[in-house]
This record gives structure tokens, sequence and C-alpha cells, in this order.
């Protein structure tokens, strides 16, 4: 951001805390950016004629004597068809030595869509995932994140699903990752080819925390650019979003807020929502999808974070490995997505929901099963029959590394019902059974 | 009028010097170039005045105007309120331009052109007074009364009034003059400040009968009445909003409002795309001509949504005081709690737990306190049934909301994890739930009437099966399979029945989603009569292999048409296998 000519200079700070500074200035507007000695900064409190600005990069080296410009504006995003292929940093401004955007202005955090012009999300998102499309099946103008703990493989599982989904544009927005997964992100979707339809608003965890809270607002701009008014399928991702709420919590603390719960800011549920909510289906066609990454303590989801997330959300994906097998899965019990019985069975084979749910009260057997057995108890004929279905379900079916159609997963279901399972065992209605059940012969 | 200057900004809280005299929880709009914000006094101190603005406030400049209205947070009453889409502050949604909202654009509640059929139910000459009814106008299926506006609480006699035909809202439909003489025209709208009880009425007597929802956990275990308040908390993923639309499309309700309240938009969307396709069972007629929608989604400004769960309120006792049975909805009255937290917040207050406000109990006991089964001046009833749900943070019910709810709310439906991570939906926990109506000797006596003899009495046996069944099951659990006395087998899955049967329930079947109360009646005796049945087996695991089936064929009879072929091929298998088993 250039400072323009004749632009008022002021250079007396008043008070300077580790994240803002405070100055007397007058015709001021709320959010309105400024430079401090050049460092993008916002206004977020005005008293009088004492303008409060929050440094993004910190204020570090900061001088009661510092040079800040007022823009008369809040924080904009350039957006045009040439941000295809491109990587930016939390200002918007390139980070991949290509030239800058020549496009139209929009500022970033714009107004909500209003309810009654979206359009139910029924369009399905295919991942070849079973976890997620047979158990949690996703849909356009969905917001889902993965819930998992720092040491699992989110991010590829991420770039995975981006990359198998039918998207139009794929839209990263990376906060507090780190230098080695953005080069990761950035080889991979080179390697797949699709580098033309990636937007990356990237803040590694080199860059000042405070600066993460704007990239969510950057994609999401940058995403209603391209779903409103290119009627384009846009696909948002988010990583990591409990580095951006640490963020929100740091600034609302230097602003002497009163904390709620875990330190997190009284207004952490609805500055989640604005950015989640962002995720809608277009009445024209477009939508925007987002699939976010929220990392937890020890896969602690009472922690305010995760909670409010997932009071926000459409569902959450849980990521687990199973010892058993050796191999991630998405859980089947904590996971859940909102809006799948807006396509299963209806967008997918009519069996789908009622496989879905037997295949996972089978396995919830199974684990009960297995509780017996941890703490010596004898299992019966059929405990063993579940524990036997539950290993061949996890291998088939939850494992991540699975990328199958879906028909092929009812299938698989249906085949593992069969041969560990009576009919009357399922409890799937005998209209469905007799349609799809097929006889195998029982393994003894 | 009273003109101020904005002197502060912090995120949507500003302080205003006014140069006269402002009111508790009037509006007023500040002035920001070509728009206009509304927005809420919420403290007055000196002539500084602290006010909640409802839309964003970015840009917003000190030294901005602002204009008084003197006026509070008031709802329009009137025809054509029904099937229409309001946000917190009741605008008409539908009638805003553009995708997205504009900050500032405002759309007038109800249609100005639209004309309704007024036939007129007094005479030249009758004595009235506010919430009598002048006339009738048919709003979708309903009788919509007008009424004299409640603000008017003397006595006043009619001068003239419409002949039957068709009028708008706007026109004058009759008049009246007041003691003094005093001629005042009346038209078929009126307002009311949202903040404030519609208690024109003679007296709020205890509820007495059923509120069917169609929903055999509710219906069966923990019944609701008419008139009734319940809250429904539990953690996310639980079902809470699958639960509430399961409500909004079955129950037994001349009219449902239903307010979203800092939830998702997509929720909201549903509403709007099936329920102008569902038809209401009772009608004929689609669902959504009986709703009224007021939606402040999360995205929305925060302090509109504080306004709309009093907006949703303040319509629902509207239309009781025409003599109908409205269900109000409200999804979700923690994000209403911490909407009053963010803004206590910013003023500074002293906080009390959580950081909620000190008041948080009194406000929440304020607004459940307005729902009742009324006896209306005229001698006709009327109800406001009120279920809000509850989002306790981390899913623990030890949070201020749910603890301020549960005071004043008679009907605890709590949502269970352990329940919703098995799929046994709904997940509404059947020990720790409860309803209060169940040991009203009134609702006792009604049912007594209206569904069995000694209805009471058997459902409270049936909780005692399901407690003795889960004793068993911790026996089962501590000891192992073989260890216990077989009977405990027994007990245990006898409860099963019950849960399979009565409590669980396929929100996304289109015959078991609605189970109407005969239904219930029926498939309740049949599971008692079971429960009361001895068995006797050699073994436990023929116990599982036995439950198993007659859980099957029950499961089967719910899914199947109520009393149809299938019905009773299902039933007459499970009888057969209940006679050869008997003891």
């Amino acid at each position: 951001m250039a400072t323009k000519a004749f632009q008022k200079i002021y250079t007396k700070l008043s008070n300077i805390t580790k994240a803002t500074c405070s100055l007397k200035a007058s015709g001021i507007g709320y959010e309105e950016m400024a430079l401090v000695d050049g460092r993008e900064a916002q206004v977020v409190k005005v008293v009088g004629d004492e303008v409060t600005l929050q440094i993004f990069q910190g204020t570090e080296g900061v001088a009661t004597n510092a040079e800040v410009v007022f823009l008369g504006k809040p924080p904009t995003l350039k957006v045009g068809p040439e941000l295809a292929g491109r990587f930016f940093n939390a200002y918007g401004e390139p980070i991949d030595d290509g030239p800058d955007i020549e496009g139209d202005e929009r500022a970033i955090g714009g107004p909500s869509l209003n309810p009654v012009r979206r359009k139910q999300p029924t369009e399905l998102i295919s991942t070849g995932i079973a976890g997620i499309d047979l158990n949690n099946t996703i849909v356009t103008g969905q917001k889902i994140p993965f819930f998992a703990d720092p040491d699992q493989p989110y991010n590829s599982v991420l770039a995975e699903v981006a990359l198998r989904a039918d998207a139009d544009k794929i839209i990263l927005g990376g906060m507090g990752i780190s230098n080695d997964d953005y080069l990761f992100f950035k080889d991979r979707f080179t390697n797949a080819g699709a580098l033309d339809k990636i937007i990356s608003f990237v803040n590694t965890f080199n860059n000042p925390s405070i600066e993460r809270l704007l990239i969510p607002d950057m994609a999401c701009t940058a995403a209603e650019y391209f779903a409103s008014e290119h009627n384009e399928k846009v696909l948002v991702l988010l990583t990591d979003m409990t580095l951006y709420a640490d963020a929100l919590a740091i600034v609302s603390n230097k602003m002497d807020q009163i904390p709620s719960k875990d330190s997190m800011p009284g207004s952490l549920y609805s500055d989640l929502a604005k950015i989640y909510e962002k995720a809608a289906q277009f009445p024209e066609g477009g939508s925007i999808t987002i699939i976010a990454v929220t990392t937890l303590n020890e896969g602690d989801i009472t922690h305010a974070i995760p909670d409010n997330t997932g009071y926000i959300t459409e569902g959450q994906l849980f990521l687990r490995r199973d010892t058993d097998i050796g191999k991630v899965i998405v859980d089947p019990f904590r996971s859940l997505s909102r809006l799948k019985q807006n396509v299963q069975g209806k967008k997918t084979r009519e069996d789908h929901p009622q496989v879905m749910n037997a295949g996972i009260r089978l396995f919830a057997d199974a684990m009960n099963a297995r509780t017996k057995r941890e703490n010596g108890f004898d299992l019966t004929e059929y405990d063993e029959r579940c524990l036997d279905y539950a290993l061949e379900y996890s291998e088939k079916l939850l494992a991540i590394d699975v990328n199958i159609k879906i028909d092929e997963m009812l299938d698989t279901a249906w085949m593992l019902f069969a041969k560990y399972f009576q009919r009357h065992e399922i409890g799937i209605k005998d209209e469905i059974v007799s349609k799809y059940w097929k006889e195998v012969k029982k393994s003894d | 009028m009273t003109k101020g200057i904005v002197t502060s900004i912090v995120s949507n809280l500003l302080t205003i010097r006014v140069d006269g005299p402002v009111v508790q929880n009037e509006i007023c709009y500040v002035v920001h170039g070509e728009e206009k914000l509304m927005s809420e006094v919420i403290r007055v101190n000196g002539d500084t005045t602290y006010a909640q603005v409802y839309e964003s406030t970015r840009g917003l400049q000190v030294g901005n105007e602002v204009e008084f209205t003197s006026e509070m947070l008031e709802v329009t009453l009137g025809p054509g309120l029904l099937s229409k889409n309001y946000d917190g502050l009741q605008n008409d949604l539908d009638a805003l331009s553009g995708t997205f909202l504009k900050r500032g654009e405002y759309a007038n509640p109800l249609d100005d052109g639209k004309k309704f059929d007024f036939k007129p139910l007094v005479s030249v000459g009758d004595h009235v007074t506010g919430s009598d009814w002048l006339g009738n106008v048919t709003e979708n299926w309903i009788e919509h009364k007008i009424m004299v506006p409640f603000k008017m609480r003397s006595a006043y006699e009619i001068t003239w009034i419409a002949e039957a035909g068709d009028y708008t809202v706007e026109e004058v439909i009759a008049k009246v003059k007041d003691k003094n003489g005093e001629e005042i025209p009346l038209t078929m709208t009126q307002k009311w400040p949202i903040k404030l009880a519609l208690d024109v009425y003679k007296r709020k007597p205890r509820p007495d009968r059923l509120l069917q929802t169609g929903v055999r956990a509710i219906d069966t275990f923990n019944p609701m009445t008419e008139g009734g308040t319940g809250f429904i908390p539990g953690p996310f993923g639980a079902g809470k909003t699958v639960l509430q639309h399961a409500l909004a499309k079955n129950a037994d309700a001349d009219l449902i409002i239903m307010t979203a309240c800092g939830e998702r938009a997509n929720e909201v969307v549903e509403i709007f795309t099936e329920f102008p396709e569902l038809e209401d069972p009772r009608t004929g007629r689609k669902l959504q001509e009986r709703t009224t929608i007021v939606c402040n989604t999360s995205n929305m400004p925060v302090a509109a949504r504080e306004a709309s769960v009093y907006v949703g309120m303040t319509i629902a006792e509207y239309y009781r005081n025409m003599g109908l049975k409205v269900l109000l909805l409200a999804d979700s009255t923690s994000r209403w709690a911490q909407a009053l937290r963010e803004m206590s917040n910013r003023l500074e207050e002293l906080p009390g737990p959580d950081a909620y406000p000190m008041d948080l109990s009194a406000i929440i006991a304020n607004f459940y306190s307005r729902a009742g089964y009324v006896e209306l001046l005229n001698g006709h009833e009327g109800s406001v049934t009120f279920i809000g749900t509850v989002s306790p943070a981390g899913g623990n019910l030890k949070e201020p909301v749910t603890e301020s709810t549960r005071k004043v709310a008679r009907c605890f439906y709590a949502l269970a994890q352990k329940r919703a991570d098995a799929k046994r939906y709904p997940a509404i926990e059947p020990l720790d739930s409860y309803s209060k109506y169940l040991e009203y000797p009134e609702f006792e006596s009604w049912s007594k009437e209206n569904i069995h003899e000694n209805w009471v009495e058997i459902v409270n046996r049936a909780k005692d099966f399901v407690r003795q069944g889960e004793e068993a099951n911790d026996q089962i659990n501590i000891l192992g399979d073989d260890a216990v006395p077989v009977e405990y087998h027994v007990q245990f899955w006898k409860r099963e029945v019950i849960d399979f049967i009565i409590l669980q329930q396929d929100a996304f079947d289109k015959i078991d989603q609605n189970c109407p109360i005969d239904r219930q009646r029926y498939m309740m005796l049949k599971v008692i009569n079971i429960c009361d049945t001895p068995f006797e087996f050699d073994h436990f695991e023929q116990v599982n292999d036995f439950f198993k089936k007659v859980i099957n064929l029950m499961k089967q009879m719910n899914y199947a048409e109520f009393e149809s072929d299938d019905f009773k091929k299902y039933e007459q298998e499970l009888d057969e296998m209940m006679t050869v088993t008997e003891a």
C-alpha cells in the first residue's frame, strides 16, 4: 500500500502497547487502514479525537514520533480473473514475483448474503474417501472443518481433498502454517497441474501473528468474486483456524476486553461465524464451500475454539489413527456432515442413508465388544463377528487412502453385511434389504 | 426531536452527546453519508448516551450526526405476517433488493398494497377496549382478527365501522371515541414494543392439555402442553436443529413462529426451501402458510440477534390474542445470551459467571414467562408454547445459560452426546430429561379423558423399566454376560425395546417422522405389555436373539402406515412370537 500525495501526516503517538498505538487525529473512519512507519495498521477504537490503531506486524521498534498516514479505506483486495495461479500475503500483495493485480478494489469482510437469496446446497462434492463420501457426504456451499491433533497429516489430507473435488477455483488461506507446509501445498498443486485454478493467501509462522486476522477475509473476498460474479464452484481451504483464534485472543487481550471461556474473546462465536458463513450456494449457480482445519489439544473438543466452531460449521471431520490397521481413518462416530441428507439417497443411490447408519451402528457394536474383551470378559459369537467386520470395514472403507466411487462404497458395505451378519441383524427396512442383500458364504 | 453527535466508536457501541431528552431503549439513527443506521439506546450517563448499532460500524466517524425517534423498537402487527421471512428487526427479507444485505436498507414488514377481505364483528355504539375484536380477515387459512390496538387500555365507543369489503392494511376500518369524546381512526395495523410482554388478557391458568408434536420421546415420555415452556440443551451434533425442525413440521399448533437466532444460514434456507413444498398434515395446505420466520443468522449483526427473539415472541402473542394456538421456537437462546455478553463487555460492566451479564437469569426468566395458556378478555382462549434450544459451551450443562433456563422452563429435553454417537435419534436422554407437566393433576385428568385412563401411570412405569434396564446393564458391564442372572439380560433388553420403539424415531422417514398420539398410545401399550411379560430363557444369547427379532418387527411396524396390511402383518408375526416364548 503506497501513500498518496497531500495526505495529512501525524507524528505524535500518545500510547504504544505490544499490538496497538494511539494518537490524536480527526475525521477518521472506523476500521480504516493506516500506515505507521510504513507498517499496516487498522483503526479499532475512536474516542473523541483519540484514535487507537492495531499494528499488524507488532509495535517492536515503533517510535513515538513515527509517521502515521490514514488511507481513508478499510482493508481491500484487488480482484480479477488474473488472481488465479497467484500467491499473496495477508495484505493481498503478490509474494510470487509476479506482476501486481490490476483489478477492481474491494473492501474485505463485506456484507452478508441475504438468507432468502441463498439456495439450498444440494450438489455433491465427491472426494473418493469413503469416510467422507459414504458416511459424511460433503455438499457445495457447506462449511466443515477437520478436527485434528497437530501430529496428524491434516494438511496433506486437505490438499488431497481439494485436488480430488471437482472445483473451478481452490483458494488456500494459510494461517501460521510452516514454511515447509506452504512449499508442500505449492508443490502438490503444481505437480497435479492444478496451479492455474489455485489462489493462495499465506501467512507462515515466520510472519507476524496478528496479520493472520486478515487471511480468511482475503480468501473469502476472492471466493465471493469468483462464485458470485463468475458463477464458479469455489473451494476455500483455511488452515489452521486455531491459530487465527489465538491471534484474536491476543488482540482482545491488548484491548483490555474481559475474556470468556479459555481466555478467548466473548465475541469468538460471531467472529468465526462471519468467516464460515461466507460459505453459500448462490442463486446463479456459483458456490463457496469452506473446508477448514482446527487443530485440537489432545483431542479436546470442549475447548472454546473447536466448541464454537462445531456450533457454526455444518459438521466436522475427525481424523484418527486406527492401530488395528495402522492407517489414518475418518472417525465414524465423532465425524458428522450435517448437509449429507440433502444428497444421500437423493443424488446418490436410495440405500445410501440406511447403509451408512447400519454400517456405523455395527461398527459401534464392535467397539463395545472390544471394550468387553479389554475388560477380560468372554465374547459372544455376535461380538466376534462384529470385531471381524470392524477390521475389514476400517480397511476397505474408513481408511483415508481409499479412493473409489460412492456406488462401490455401498456395494462394499453390503458385501461386508452379508459376510458377517444375518438380514435381521442390520436393522434396515425390509424393502431395501430385499433389493440389495447379496447372500455370500459366511466365513467361519 | 433530540439530536446528537457521535463521540466514540468501539465495535458496534457508540457514545453520543445529545442535546435533549432521550428514552432508555429508544431507537436512533446514525447519519453516515446517504446511509442511516438503526441503533438502540442502552445506557444514559449525563448528556452522554450509549447506543448499540444494529449494523456494521465500518467507516463511521466521530462527529457523525444522530437522530432520535423517542420510540422503542416496535413490531408492526397486522394481516400479512404469516409466511413472511423477517430479519431480527422485522425487515421483510424478500422485499430487500440485491443478493447481499445493504447496510441501512430497511423494508416494510407488511405489504402496503395488498387487500384483505374485512368482515366487521362489531356495530356502531358497541363499547370496546384494547385487544377487542373489531373484525375478521382471512389470512391464508386462519381467521385473522383485527383488534383494537393493545395500547388503548381504556373504554371506547365505536362511532363508525367499515362495511365488509377489501381494504389495505393502511386504510381506516373503524373509528372509536374515547371518554372525552375525541374520535380515533383505526386501521388493520398496530404496533407494540418488543421488550414489553403483551399482557392484555383476563388470566393465565395452569396448562392442562397436550401439545402434540408427533415426536414420541416428547409426547409420550415428557409431554409438552399448550402454553408450556421447554428447552433443549445439547452439544453440537446432538440433533437440536433436526429436532426443532421436526417440531415445526409436525406440531399440532395453529401456527408456528420460528426464530433462527445466531444460527447457520443454511438451516434457515432448508426451511425456506422445504416449507413451501411440505404439506401440513392437519390442513392439507403448505407448511409455509402457517409459519413466520424471524431470522438473524450468525453472520448478521449481533445486536439484532437479541431483538430477534423478542420480535418472534411479540408476533406469537399477537396471534395468541386471536384465540389461536401458537408454537414459538427459538434456535438458539445461547446465541442471544452471547449477544448480551458482547455488549455488556463493551459497556465494561462487571461480569458475572463466564463473563455473562449479572442479570442474565432475570432476562431469561422474564422472556420464558411470556409464554402461557391464556383466557382472553372476550372469553376465548389462546396459547403461546415456547421451546428454545440452548447450546452449552463444551456440552457442559453447568454453564450460566443452561442453569438460568433450567430454573424457568418446565420441560427439559437433554440431548446426550452418547446417544447421538450411537445414532440413537432423537438423542433425548430418557431419564435426565423431564416434563413437570407429568406431575400436574390438570394434565393427568386431561390425559385420562383423552389418551388412556392410566396414561401417566403407564408412562412412569415405562420410565422405571428404562431405569431398571440401565442398572441391569451396568451390572452386566461390570460382572460380564455370564456372571449375571439371565433375568438381568431380560431387563436390559426390555429397556432396549422401549428405546428402539418409543424413544428412537427416524426424522427422515416419511411415515415414522410424525407419530400421532393415537398411534403412540397403541405402540406404548404394546411395548408395556412386552415389558410386563415374564420371560424365561436358558441362556443370555437366546435373550439377545429373541429381543433383536422383537425390535426388528416393531421397527418395521413403526415404518409401516398405521393399521395398514404391512403393519398388521408384522404385528401378527410379533404376537405369534410372543405366545411361543411366554413363560
